[in-house]
Formats: C-alpha cells, sequence, structure tokens
C-alpha cells in the first residue's frame, strides 16, 4: 500500500461498451471523435490562461521588458539571471538573480515557512482528525466549528489576525500576559523574530481544517474490525496507531501533504496583508511581484517568477518520487 | 453655400451652448486623516460649478502600496482614472505616463513656491501640480511637559530623556499604556521620511548627493540610526517597527504618548472633540542631532493627468480648481494641509483657525528633499533599500555601522554606472 | 490511566479544538460590534452591540459594489467552469483515447500552478485583449484554477459511476452530447454543486489577480476591497469597519461551508483544494 492513486483508476466496466464487436470500429470512432470535440474548448482555454502566458513570461525573463514598455521587449539573453558587469577599472561585479542576496532570502524564507507550517498542520491536522473520528456527543458540531477557518477568505484572516496580534489593543498580547507566559506586549508582526511566526500562526489557523478532513477521509476508510482484532489481542492503543492505523492512512497524508505544500511555496496574499514589505517574511511570489509591478523591474519579475515555476516543479517531482505517489490517474 | 455655412454657424454655436458637455472624471487619491472627506467637499463645489462629476478611489494610507498600484495602472494604461493624486518623489518615475501642465498652468505657476515646481518638473515637463506641501512636526503633551518641569526637546538626545523619564513616571503612577515617543518604523516609504531627517539632522547627508553620489555610508548617519535603534523598546513601543503615520496617530491621540513625529495633518484631528489629547499638546520643528541641525523631510501632495485620460481638458479644469488659492486656503483651513502659495501663510484666517500653518513657513522653506531626482526612475528601489536597512538597525539586525556599509553596496549595485 | 481522566482530557482537546477554531472568528464580530473608542478595550464577551460598522460598511462607499463584483464574478467562472468540465470529464473518464493519461497529469499540474508564474503574461494579455480593469479580466483568469479543479473532480466522480448507465443509451446510438445531457447530468447534480461551491469559494477569496487587473472602486472584488479599507475615519485604521465587512463576507460562505459540509469533504478528498 505504499502506491497512491488520487481517484480511482478508470474502470475496465467503463470501457468495455466500447468493446461490443458489432459497432466497436463506428462507435469507437465517433466517440473518440466525439472525446476531442468535447475537450477542446477546455484545452484551448487551459492554454490561453495558462499555457500562453506561463511562456510570455519565460520570454519577458530573457528580455529588457520594462512595465511601462512591455511591447518594446528586446532578447538579452541570461543577463537577468546571470551578468559580469565591468567597470572599466580592473573591477566588477555579477548581477542578475543568481547572485541576488535578496532573491535567496526569499527563496528561504518561502522554504522556511513551507515546511514549517505544513508540518505543524500536519500534526495537529492528525489530532484534529483522530479526535472527530471518535464517537462522541456533539461531534457534528465539532465537525461544523472546525471548517469555520477554512471557509474564511485568507485576507479576512489576514485582517483579522493582524487585528488580534495589534500591539497596543491586540487580544492576543492580553491573553498571554493574562496566563503570565509574557510580561510585555509582543509586537508580533513587526518584530524580526516573530514576524515569521506570526504569519506561520494564521496559516496554520486556516489551514489545518483543510489537513483535517483529507486525513479523517483517510481514517474513515481504514475498517473498524482493525481496531476491534487488536483490542481482543489487547494491543496498547498507541501502539495500535503507530502500526495499523498511521501506515493505512499514509497515502491520504501525504497527498493532503503535497497539495498543502504546493500552496504554501506559492503564498502571496497573507504576507503581503499581514506583514507588508518586510524583508523577514518576504517570499518568493512577493519579491516577483513587487519586481513587475514596483519597481519597474519587469523582466526581472519574471525571471524570479520562471524561478519560482522551476523550484516548485522540482520539489513536486522530487516529492512524487521520494514518496511514490502515483497521481497518474492510474494506467 | 450659404446654406452650409448657416448650418456650421448654427452647429457651433449649439456646441458653445452646452458647457463643454458634462464627463464624469475618477480621481485616485490615499486616504488618511480627513483627505477623502475633504476632498468631497471639494469635489462637491467643482461638480456644482462645472457640471462634471468626479468619482473617487479610495486607496490605501500607504505611499508605497499607492505607488504599487498607480504605477501598474499607468503602465496598463488604464482610461478609467483621470486625476492622480501623486506623491512629491514619484515625479520622475511617472513622468512618461503623465500629462504636461505648462502650458495650462502657466498663469499659475509664479504663485507657487519655486522649489515644489521644480520637484515636479522632469526635463522641462511639469508634470503635476501641488495641492499641499507637507513638513514634518514634533508633537508634544504640553500637560505632561509642566507636570514635570520639562522644556521642549531641542535635540533628539533631550527628547529621549525627557521621553524616558515622563513615561517611566507615568507608568510608575499606573498609566502603564503611555509611551514616550511614536513615529514611522514599518518598513514603508515613510520610515525613508523619518530616517533621513534623522540622519540629516546629524550632519549625515541625504543618502544620495544631488549629484548623484552615493553618500549614506558615513559615520554621522550610523551614529544617528544607532540613536534611534536605542529609543524602539526603551522610549518607543516595540510595535513601532510596523506603525505608519495612522498607527503612531492612533497611539498619540488615545494620549498614550508623550511625543509624536507625524505630518500637520494630524493638528486637527488631535484637536478635535474626540481626542484626548484636545488643547493638551503643541508642536515644534524636530529636534537636532549631535551635529546638525533640525532637519524636516520635505513631503507633500500633487495632482497629474494620465496620459490616458479620454477627458484630459476637464481633468485640467479640475486640477486647476484643486490646486486653487482659494481651495488651498480651504485646505489648510479644515485639514492644517500646508499651502504651496508663500502669501497664505500670512493668512490671517488661517493663523487663526490652524496655527500650524502659519508657524511652518520657515521649516517648510528649509525642508530636506529625499532623493528622488538625482535617482530617476530608480528612487523607488533606493528608498526601499534605505528603509529596508533603517528597518533592520531598528529591530536590532546588525548595527548601523554594517547595515550601512550594506546599504551603500546594493545601491552601488543599483548604480552601476548611473541612475537611469 | 482512569477512564475518567481520559475522558477529562478528550473533552478538553475538544474544547480547545473548538475554541481554536471559532475564537477568531468571533472575535471579528466582537469587534465588528464596538464602535469608537471601545475598539481600544479588550472584551471576552460582548458588551457593546452597536451596529454603526455596519451601516457605515454598507452606506459609505461602494462596498456592497465590490459584493456584487465578487458575485458576478465568482458565478460566471463556476458556470463557465462547470460546463467545459463536464463535457471534458465525460471524454476523460469514459472515453479510452491515447494520451490520457498525460493529458490528466498535465491538467493536476495546471491546478497546480503559482499564480505569479502566469501573471506577467496574463497582465500582458488582459492589456493586450483590452480587458484591463473589467470583470471580464477576472473571469478569464480564474479559469486557471477553477477549470482543472472542475475537470479534475468531476472525472473522478464520474469514472466511479458503473458501465450499465450509459450502456442501453450507446446501443440505442445515442452521440456523446446526449448521453452526457440526458443521463450523466441528472446523476451528476450533486458533484456539480459540491464542485461549483468549492470553485465558488476559490474564486471568491482569490486576491493577486484581483489586485493586478482591476483598478477602480467599483470594479474591485471583496478581498481587494477589504485589503485596500481605509480612511473615512478619524480613529486611525478603521478596524470596526475592516471587521464588519470582512463578517458581512464572510457569513454566507460559513453558511454554505455548513449546509454542505459532509459534500465538501468527499469534494476536497477528490480534488485536494485550498479555500
Amino acid at each position: 500500500m505504499t502506491n497512491v492513486t488520487i481517484g480511482a483508476p478508470p474502470t475496465d466496466k467503463a470501457m468495455a461498451a466500447e468493446k461490443r464487436p458489432a459497432t466497436r470500429s463506428k462507435l469507437s470512432r465517433q466517440r473518440l471523435r466525439s472525446a476531442w470535440i468535447f475537450l477542446t474548448p477546455m484545452l484551448i482555454v487551459l492554454a490561453l490562461v495558462a499555457g500562453w502566458p506561463l511562456v510570455e513570461t519565460i520570454y519577458y525573463s530573457f528580455t529588457n521588458a520594462s512595465l511601462s514598455n512591455i511591447a518594446g521587449a528586446e532578447w538579452v539573453g541570461l543577463r537577468n539571471y546571470y551578468e559580469y558587469v565591468d567597470y572599466g577599472d580592473g573591477e566588477g561585479e555579477y548581477f542578475g538573480l543568481f547572485f541576488d542576496s535578496q532573491w535567496w532570502n526569499a527563496v528561504w524564507n518561502t522554504v522556511y515557512y513551507s515546511a514549517i507550517s505544513v508540518s505543524i498542520e500536519t500534526v495537529l491536522g492528525l489530532v484534529f482528525a483522530l479526535v472527530l473520528n471518535a464517537e462522541f456527543k456533539g461531534r457534528s458540531f465539532v465537525r461544523a466549528a472546525v471548517l469555520i477557518p477554512w471557509a474564511i477568505p485568507t485576507i479576512v484572516s489576514a485582517k483579522m489576525w493582524a487585528w488580534m496580534m495589534n500591539d497596543q489593543f491586540g487580544i492576543l498580547n492580553d491573553m498571554l500576559m493574562t496566563v503570565g507566559l509574557i510580561s510585555a506586549p509582543v509586537a508580533w508582526t513587526a518584530n524580526p523574530d516573530t514576524a515569521m511566526w506570526a504569519v506561520i500562526i494564521v496559516d496554520v489557523w486556516k489551514t489545518t481544517p483543510f489537513m483535517a478532513l483529507l486525513i479523517l477521509a483517510g481514517l474513515q476508510m481504514v475498517p473498524g474490525d482493525v481496531y476491534e482484532a487488536a483490542k481482543i489481542d489487547g494491543i496498547h492503543p498507541v501502539e495500535v496507531f503507530w502500526k495499523v492505523t498511521l501506515p493505512l492512512i499514509r497515502p491520504a497524508i501525504l497527498v493532503a501533504v503535497i497539495f498543502r505544500a504546493l500552496d504554501a511555496l506559492r503564498v502571496f496574499d497573507l504576507i503581503y496583508v499581514l506583514t507588508p514589505n518586510n524583508t523577514d517574511t518576504k517570499t518568493m511570489s512577493v519579491f516577483a511581484q513587487e519586481n513587475l509591478f514596483q519597481f519597474d523591474k519587469f523582466a526581472y519579475g519574471s525571471a524570479a517568477s520562471t524561478f519560482l515555476f522551476l523550484v516548485i516543479a522540482m520539489i513536486t517531482l522530487l516529492y512524487i518520487k521520494v514518496a511514490k505517489l502515483d497521481l497518474g490517474g492510474g494506467r | 453655400m450659404k446654406k452650409a455655412l448657416g448650418f456650421g454657424v448654427a452647429l457651433a454655436a449649439l456646441v458653445a451652448a452646452i458647457p463643454a458637455s458634462a464627463v464624469e472624471l475618477s480621481i485616485a487619491l490615499g486616504s488618511i486623516g480627513q483627505d477623502v472627506q475633504e476632498m468631497r467637499s471639494q469635489l462637491a463645489k467643482f461638480e456644482e460649478e462645472t457640471g462634471h462629476t468626479v468619482k473617487l478611489v479610495e486607496m490605501p494610507a500607504s505611499t508605497t502600496d499607492q505607488f504599487g498600484q498607480y504605477r501598474l495602472w499607468l503602465a496598463a494604461q488604464n482610461p478609467d482614472i483621470d486625476v492622480y493624486r501623486t506623491d512629491v518623489i514619484w515625479a520622475p518615475q511617472l513622468a512618461a505616463n503623465l500629462v504636461d501642465l505648462s502650458e495650462a498652468m502657466a498663469d499659475r505657476v509664479d504663485k507657487h513656491l519655486p522649489s515644489v515646481i521644480e520637484s515636479q518638473t522632469v526635463d522641462g515637463k511639469l508634470v503635476a501640480f501641488p495641492m499641499y506641501t507637507d513638513a514634518p512636526a514634533l508633537y508634544y503633551r504640553t500637560d505632561l511637559l509642566e507636570k514635570y518641569g520639562k522644556e521642549p526637546p531641542k535635540t533628539w538626545t533631550e527628547l529621549a530623556e525627557t521621553a524616558k523619564e515622563i513615561q517611566d513616571k507615568e507608568r510608575e503612577g499606573g498609566n502603564a499604556q503611555m509611551n514616550g515617543f511614536v513615529f514611522q518604523g514599518a518598513p514603508y516609504e515613510g520610515l525613508t521620511c523619518d530616517g533621513l531627517e534623522w540622519v540629516a539632522s546629524n550632519g549625515g547627508g541625504q543618502i544620495v548627493s544631488p549629484e548623484g553620489e552615493i553618500t549614506i555610508n558615513n559615520e554621522k548617519a550610523a551614529q544617528a540610526l544607532e540613536m534611534a535603534k536605542g529609543w524602539v523598546g526603551t522610549i518607543a513601543p516595540e510595535g513601532v517597527l510596523a506603525y505608519k503615520e495612522e498607527e503612531s496617530r492612533g497611539v498619540w491621540q488615545t494620549g498614550n504618548a508623550v511625543f509624536m513625529r507625524n505630518w500637520p495633518y494630524a493638528y486637527p484631528l488631535s484637536a478635535g472633540d474626540d481626542s484626548a489629547v484636545k488643547g493638551k499638546f503643541d508642536v515644534m520643528p524636530l529636534p537636532a542631532g549631535a551635529s546638525g541641525e533640525s532637519a524636516a523631510c520635505l513631503g507633500g501632495w500633487n495632482l497629474a493627468v494620465s496620459q490616458y485620460s479620454q477627458h484630459q481638458e476637464a481633468a485640467i479644469d479640475l486640477v486647476r480648481f484643486l490646486t486653487s488659492e482659494q481651495s488651498q486656503k480651504e485646505r489648510a483651513l479644515s485639514t492644517a494641509r500646508l499651502p504651496t502659495i508663500p502669501s497664505l501663510y500670512d493668512d490671517p484666517e488661517i493663523a487663526e483657525a490652524q496655527p500650524i500653518v502659519a508657524r511652518w513657513d520657515e521649516v517648510v522653506a528649509t525642508a530636506v528633499p529625499r532623493p528622488s531626482a538625482p535617482t530617476k526612475g530608480q528612487y523607488n528601489e533606493v528608498s526601499k533599500e534605505f528603509w529596508t536597512a533603517v528597518n533592520e538597525t531598528l529591530a536590532g539586525r546588525g548595527n548601523a555601522a554594517d547595515n550601512l556599509d550594506q546599504l551603500e553596496k546594493r545601491l552601488r549595485r543599483l548604480k552601476r554606472s548611473g541612475w537611469e | 490511566m482512569p477512564t475518567a481522566v481520559k475522558k477529562t482530557g478528550f473533552y478538553a482537546l475538544v474544547v480547545f479544538i473548538v475554541l481554536f477554531s471559532v475564537f477568531p472568528f468571533y472575535y471579528a464580530i466582537l469587534t465588528s460590534l464596538k464602535s469608537g473608542t471601545a475598539l481600544f478595550r479588550i472584551n471576552y464577551i460582548p458588551v457593546d452591540f452597536s451596529l454603526a460598522n455596519y451601516t457605515n460598511v454598507l452606506t459609505n462607499g461602494v462596498f456592497p459594489l465590490n459584493i456584487l463584483n465578487s458575485v458576478i464574478v465568482a458565478v460566471t467562472v463556476v458556470v463557465i467552469s462547470l460546463f467545459l468540465a463536464v463535457t471534458a470529464a465525460y471524454a476523460l473518464s469514459r472515453i479510452n483515447f491515447r494520451g490520457r493519461g498525460l493529458l490528466l497529469l498535465t491538467i493536476l499540474a495546471v491546478s497546480m500552478f503559482p499564480q505569479i508564474a502566469v501573471l506577467a503574461g496574463l497582465f500582458e494579455m488582459v492589456r493586450w485583449m483590452g480587458l484591463y480593469n473589467s470583470l471580464f479580466s477576472l473571469i478569464f483568469a480564474y479559469m486557471i484554477f477553477t477549470l482543472p479543479f472542475t475537470v479534475w473532480v468531476l472525472t473522478t466522480f464520474m469514472r466511479d459511476l458503473p458501465v450499465e448507465i450509459e450502456e442501453a443509451a450507446i446501443v440505442d446510438g445515442a452521440s456523446p452530447f446526449v448521453i452526457v445531457m440526458k443521463i450523466f447530468l441528472p446523476l451528476m447534480w450533486p458533484a456539480l454543486v459540491t464542485t461549483g461551491l468549492l470553485a465558488f469559494i476559490a474564486a471568491w477569496n482569490e486576491f493577486l489577480f484581483a489586485l493586478t487587473f482591476v483598478a477602480n472602486n467599483d470594479t474591485r472584488t471583496v478581498p481587494v476591497a477589504i485589503a485596500l479599507l481605509s480612511g473615512a475615519s478619524e480613529q486611525e485604521i478603521p478596524w470596526g469597519t475592516i471587521m464588519a465587512a470582512s463578517v458581512i463576507v464572510t457569513v454566507p460562505l460559513i453558511v454554505l461551508v455548513l449546509i454542505f459540509q459532509r459534500k465538501i469533504v468527499s469534494g476536497l478528498t477528490a480534488g485536494g483544494v485550498k479555500g
């Protein structure tokens, strides 16, 4: 049970209809033709909104396009990624994305943020899911409550938390001071030591329900008699969890993790609203957006976008390989 | 032939009779303090006078956020915004997309402060016309200073000492929320102003000299930033690292700060009926550094007409209306925004209603400009590098000297062979 | 461990989970009901009850229009993507053809696209097509995440339907389009509702494209309007108004989600989408 399939594999039943001998070739030809007729509109739309823009972004990353002059962009090769500028007096310097420490800082921030928040969300989501999987009074109420953060738009959650984390009038400081965890108000979003954690807290709050639901779905597929058998054998519940439950829901967790990770790696809105312009939380998407639209470095921003795309693609492929995920829909 | 001529005349008369046909204009401005309300009341008058209608596009208070959006809209050749309210530093960066106003404003130019007009002129093109100018003030609590027998501070050191003493004593007296000093420490354009003031008041130059030389990496500048770093967590709340104008005003206006650095717009608001500091405060020019004189960052907002506006004539009329002597006077009266017409500083009505305005002409005259002219289209990035370095220094990330050294390197990388 | 302790511990955990999930939104409601300086006093239980922030946000300015914009965009996006997805999903799930696996994989990959990667290209396209600052630009751009998602979920759903249901129709010589419309559509309402709802939420919440492609107050969608909401207040940042606006746009979503919660869970499991 190491291979995971998202969605059921195509059933042979579905294909069977095509194999009735009498009408087979004519029918399957007709069906094949309509398949492509059905697919074409969708493919055209996807090519227009995803394919072509991606190609354009990559193209701009090799030009000198500026926001005010996109049409007049000229090919400059790798200059946005890598360039040596000779100052003419024997001195020179390397420029470009590969030599931009702020870019690497953004890459690091993104990876750090994604790794930490997804890890916390997975553990917390697992706890939530285990609780929701148990039989107890008011379970449907709790399940409904857990869904609330997920339904709240990211921008709204960012604003809500920004207010709760306000350094002067925020309720979070008040709570922690009442409990005695901190002695003076903390400026959550301003302090460089806590800014990233502020972002992570909001993200964990918002997306743990998602994790919990996906894992819960996995848990519910575990047949009840497994637990019965374990109980009869007198195995400790903790051991049952590690030895039986976890391996069985591992596929569900792995899928949930990759979806969340891909989402975390492209984070933009939360950071844009909660900690604007803060170098400690600047992620790749924010860096790219800033260069594209605020610094008149459209080409450089495009280079950052392209790089980000490659990073995400690489992480995804690596993960799929390491976790042995089968995303092909089964063949 | 005669008939045709007659028809032509009749047509011309008809066209003249419709008062330049009413159009719908849009104006974009950031909302800080009472700016939006003030603009609404002015627009109502304009609408009544001309028959045009004007829509207000409200923007967030942060200059940096506004700039990002405006640049994007102009690049998209957005025809839906006719008039932009632009910051004094934006002229060189947005010039290419804005209408040259020098002809339309030829009769008005001489009335305004030459330095402001000059700041809005790029390569001979007048890209925006001034609505008001801006220079910050040190707000202080007269009641608290009196209570503890203190004089308004002349230097930053005095300010820090006074602030510390009053804050500590007030806190001991049960006023736990009291802070010594609030300013703008968030990483955004406003911090460039605050930082420039500290540096310049200590004789540390203007980041980039008018000739385009990068001058920021010097000992006096480092001293100034170290001094400011010493305030965070002692006299200023730690959260000041995320404060913009309105956040600092929030703390000040609820009576929780002894001193505040802010623009004159906060004056009428602080004196308002629901303000906790009403009648308990006064303003003065910013303190001086150890080796320099008081320096105020030159601010101010202007109106520019988009090249992509489909109603440029009407838009120019709107700019003329909003920048007129009458409008500037009303603006000064209601919101203490500083006029760019020198004679208004002697206006008795304004002096009566908003004393800060009458007292501020000297501060405006000596205010220090940010290096937007020498750094041209790259100012925004220069400013970002500067505010980042200052914010990190304030937050205790590395010391001032190292951060400025790094800043100089970054600016050199930006500049390469010259600003463009 | 005695059962009582275990039970208490368990219920403590349950209480924690509920508080953790609900408190921030509860506090937003609390804040939205405060006005003036009451905002700066911290309360844990409601003591003020003023609707001033709500009347302010609904009557001052264009916030109702922003809500309308969001509804228009989200509904249109959902309708178009569902329409395109139903037929495409039929082809992908019920008809065997070469390259199907690769196509599915591509669609999944597109749904995972970082939006910033296409932002530069899309911006240029939107500008070129003259859609800048119109809701059409958003309807167009949002297809990038709603379409692959709906196709994917509906494909997995259709695969699971038994073959018998279309067998008779095929024998009768019904065309695939008729089969989709007459046989599959009636069976698929639950899936369509769930997928549509999830796509609706995704479109309703989108921020980056909305920030980039529309400019005016009256073309903004809700997330941008809330992010840029400011001013019209003399008390620094208008937290009360922001919270009122947040509550207004969130309550309908929460109601929808709670009504369809069971369905959503199955939709999420199939599509793995972010809210």
